[in-house]
């Protein structure tokens, strides 16, 4: 069996590697093989997987890549992911995508996808708009058309059907994921000294390139792995870290708020893993059954509308008791409008609920960590001397 | 605070101005005043946005119309927004963000005053027109935390594709039909009338038609009309709260009239200062105005004989010049296309193929891009816009950044320099293309 420095050590160079020659690999190992790329926050990959695709995460460039071109397209006042994107893409490190998929999430992301059908016209492109009514006889019948439609462009472009049947089976191999998901997320949370954030993190991120079903067997052998290791219990305090559900923080980063004396116990990384928050019924009509899924068993986040007033930020209040945190860290990217508009709000509700947080900015290549330190490690003393106050 | 009207209006004074421009101004003075007054005169206030207004439909149900953005414009002009917005950072809003919804937060903190000096109402419903900006949906949130009152959600889908399909429209259809009008005859306990709804259509049918007409003039050399500076006061009527009034049937009216006199009289657009003298300079902009300094910005251009002809920021609230009209007989129907068809709900490609047909038919020099650091449904994709145009009409294009609210980012002598180097390179073309033009002038 692997040990956990093994498996780790995999997902940090499927991390690094920005060829993505894992997927390059998987696309040469038998023919006609296609790879469809999707930016955060959630598109249904279950679709991808039943046309026999490869569904795969594109997140950026990190602070791996130096944007030469991606920086003429865009304003400085622009966030970093769609420089970086761009950047992959017109390096050529984009060129096994058969498709790319724009989640509706911001206006950059959004018109992202217009750049992309300008500037690489051979790509199948889609825009997923993604309903912000949540009546099913409204915004449930314009998701399953947005879905079936989906279905159809990816039949189109693999040149053969993708029956209910194979939806089935892909929904329950990607609830056989989730489910694995949030055993370790519930693991971290009981014991995040085990866990540290930076695995989690790269455990989540080998399944942005890695097949579903390889994906789930590295996980499980993670599970078991890690219940064979020894890691010693820091004084440490327990934070739920909110805003990164786009552009990626540096690994540094994380491990910085960890080293400053923070566990991190709850997160909003790579939400296209866990956005689905119950099993989807892998029996009857699977494009209702993902739409029922996403209208009433999603989470919540700064780019879907929450209906109720009284609703807004209680996902974080929630977190935050279920986990046991004691804090919350608002990490957004610079220029984020979803999560800096976002922000006071949840402040607030943060406040009124007596939680303790801090906020700060980052952008994917931020280098210097000796700021984010001092700042949740100041954090981090506070919370223990108001705790045993 | 309350003495400024009154020094806008002594600053009026010396700025020449159109009827149009004059019963213009009286509309919006009345419309604040029917706003300030709208709790004791027993009238319900409807808080919502231009891009995808749904200005008919409110007038079915009595609610007065305010418009958060046309407020931040005021402010803007009125010098008042940069201390607004530095008021919302200062209660913890990021600088990143938005500077209309900063503009608007800080105002609501500094009493909520209209331009006549009197404090807005509360709204008594947020209707969230989610039309071709993200931003909306976190700043009626916002609106909603600090009013506690019923919110309306309208999602309009994007036009990703560059159509509006089945789908799309049946779902805004139903939402209008299923949440929207239901929500509203009970915030304002008036019943739905769709009769009343094709009339107010059909009112908007005939200004939008005259609009057009307007704005199309610019196809004439020399163009009697500003397409951006003066488009924005063209627009106003049918942008905001007057969209389907005989106002505004009226306002269109005179200034159709008065721009044929124009023609008639071979006159380009009027200015600040008078009538512009030669047109030198014939441009496409993409991309909202400053508004801080709109008079000083507009200035670097007729200074330069510069005209803008067309303009895509004259088409946010809703484009008319490619066929599109409000239409009584499909009522529900006509406001759902009307709201999918605003420039920002546009995809890129589209947005390229109308900018480009706007050098090619107006017979413009050229595409400016001014980019807005607080509006990234217009600025993101800008560059990239601006050199497909270039491609695809063989025609120079230039780029300057600016803000639409915030002081802070409107840099005279940075956006005057670069217009200086673009009126440059536009003479170097046509010098450049003199002698290929007379090489091959039997062609």
């Amino acid at each position: 069996m692997a040990k956990c420095e093994e498996i780790v050590a995999r997902c940090q160079a499927l991390f690094e590697d920005l060829d993505f020659q894992a997927v390059r690999d998987w696309k040469d190992a038998a023919p006609g093989r296609k790879a469809i790329g999707y930016m955060p926050i959630y598109v249904p990959r279950e679709i991808v997987h039943a046309a026999g695709m490869l569904p795969v995460g594109i997140l950026g460039g990190g602070d791996q890549i130096e944007v030469i071109h991606g920086d003429a397209y865009y304003q400085s006042y622009i966030c970093r992911i769609p420089r970086s994107t761009i950047e992959l893409g017109l390096s050529g490190r984009l060129d096994f995508l058969d498709g790319m998929m724009f989640p509706s999430i911001c206006d950059v992301i959004r018109n992202l996808s217009g750049m992309w059908q300008l500037m690489f016209p051979e790509v199948y492109v889609r825009y997923f708009d993604v309903p912000q009514n949540y009546a099913d006889s409204v915004g449930g019948v314009f998701y399953a058309n947005e879905l079936a439609a989906l279905r159809h462009d990816l039949e189109e472009l693999g040149g053969m059907e993708i029956t209910d049947e194979a939806l089935r089976r892909s929904i329950a191999i990607y609830n056989e994921n989730r489910q694995l998901v949030r055993r370790l997320y519930q693991l971290r949370a009981e014991a995040p000294w085990l866990v540290p954030a930076s695995e989690a993190y790269l455990l989540l991120r080998a399944g942005m390139v890695l097949p579903v079903e390889d994906h789930s067997a590295l996980l499980r052998d993670y599970l078991a792995a890690i219940e064979l290791e020894d890691r010693p219990m820091r004084d440490n305090c327990r934070i739920v870290l909110t805003g990164v559900f786009c552009e990626q923080p540096p690994l540094p980063l994380v491990k910085s708020i960890e080293l400053s004396g923070c566990y991190v116990v709850d997160d909003d990384f790579l939400l296209v893993t866990r956005w689905l928050t119950d099993d989807v019924p892998s029996e009857g009509d699977p494009i209702q059954n993902l739409a029922a899924a996403f209208l009433h068993k999603s989470m919540s986040t700064a780019a879907k509308y929450e209906p109720d007033l009284h609703e807004k930020g209680q996902h974080l209040v929630r977190a935050v008791r279920e986990t046991g945190a004691e804090g919350v860290i608002f990490a957004a990217p610079s220029f984020c409008d979803p999560a800096l508009l976002d922000r006071p709000m949840l402040q607030r509700v943060l406040a009124d609920a007596g939680i303790p947080f801090i906020a700060f900015k980052y952008a994917e290549n931020s280098g210097q960590m000796q700021p984010i330190r001092e700042q949740a490690g100041t954090f981090a003393d506070s919370i223990k001397l108001w705790s045993e106050a | 605070m309350s003495d400024k009207p009154a020094n806008q209006s002594a600053a009026d004074q010396d700025v020449v101005k159109d009827d149009s421009m004059l019963k213009q101004k009286a509309m919006m003075a009345a419309h604040y005043d029917r706003l300030t007054e709208a709790p004791a005169a027993g009238h319900k206030v409807c808080s919502t946005f231009v891009p995808g207004n749904l200005n008919e439909l409110l007038m079915c149900f009595d609610l007065v119309n305010n418009l958060p953005e046309i407020n931040a414009i005021q402010n803007g002009l009125r010098k008042l927004s940069g201390d607004y917005v530095k008021e919302a950072e200062r209660l913890g809003h990021s600088e990143d963000v938005c500077t209309y919804v900063k503009s608007d937060i800080g105002m609501m903190a500094k009493g909520n005053l209209s331009p006549n000096g009197k404090p807005l109402p509360d709204p008594d419903l947020l209707l969230l027109s989610y039309t071709g900006c993200f931003t909306f949906m976190k700043w009626f949130e916002l609106l909603r935390e600090q009013y506690q009152c019923e919110t309306i959600m309208l999602h309009t889908p994007y036009q990703a594709d560059g159509k509006i399909t089945r789908n799309m429209r049946d779902y805004m259809v139903k939402q209008l039909k299923e949440d929207v009008i239901p929500k509203l005859e009970k915030v304002s306990g008036v019943k739905f009338d769709i009769d009343r709804l094709r009339e107010y259509l059909a009112a908007s049918a005939k200004a939008e038609e005259n609009l057009v007409w307007v704005l199309e003039s610019a196809k004439r050399r020399p163009s009697p009309i500003d397409a951006y500076f003066g488009g924005i006061y063209y627009i106003g009527p049918i942008f905001g709260a007057f969209r389907g009034t005989e106002d505004a049937i009226d306002y269109y009216d005179t200034l159709r009239e008065e721009v044929q006199q124009r023609i008639d009289n071979g006159q380009g657009p009027i200015t600040p200062e008078g009538d512009l003298g030669e047109e030198k300079y014939r441009l496409v902009v993409e991309g909202p105005p400053n508004y801080t300094s709109f008079r000083d910005f507009w200035k670097m251009f007729y200074d330069e004989g510069a005209v803008v002809v067309a303009s895509s920021y004259t088409k946010v609230g809703g484009v008319y010049d490619f066929g599109f009209r409000h239409d009584p007989e499909r009522p529900l129907e006509t406001l759902a296309d009307y709201c999918m068809g605003v420039y920002t709900n546009l995809g890129l490609p589209q947005r390229v193929e109308m900018l480009s047909t706007y050098v090619e038919d107006y017979e413009a020099d050229g595409l400016l891009v001014n980019s807005i650091k607080s509006c990234n449904s217009f600025s993101a994709g800008q560059l990239p816009i601006l050199r497909a145009v270039e491609d695809r009409t063989g025609k120079p294009g230039a780029f300057i950044e600016t803000d639409l609210v915030d002081p802070r980012y409107f840099s005279p002598a940075n956006v005057k320099n670069r217009l200086e180097s673009y009126f440059q390179m536009i003479d170097q073309k046509r010098a450049g293309a003199r002698p290929a033009k007379a090489a091959g002038g039997a062609a």
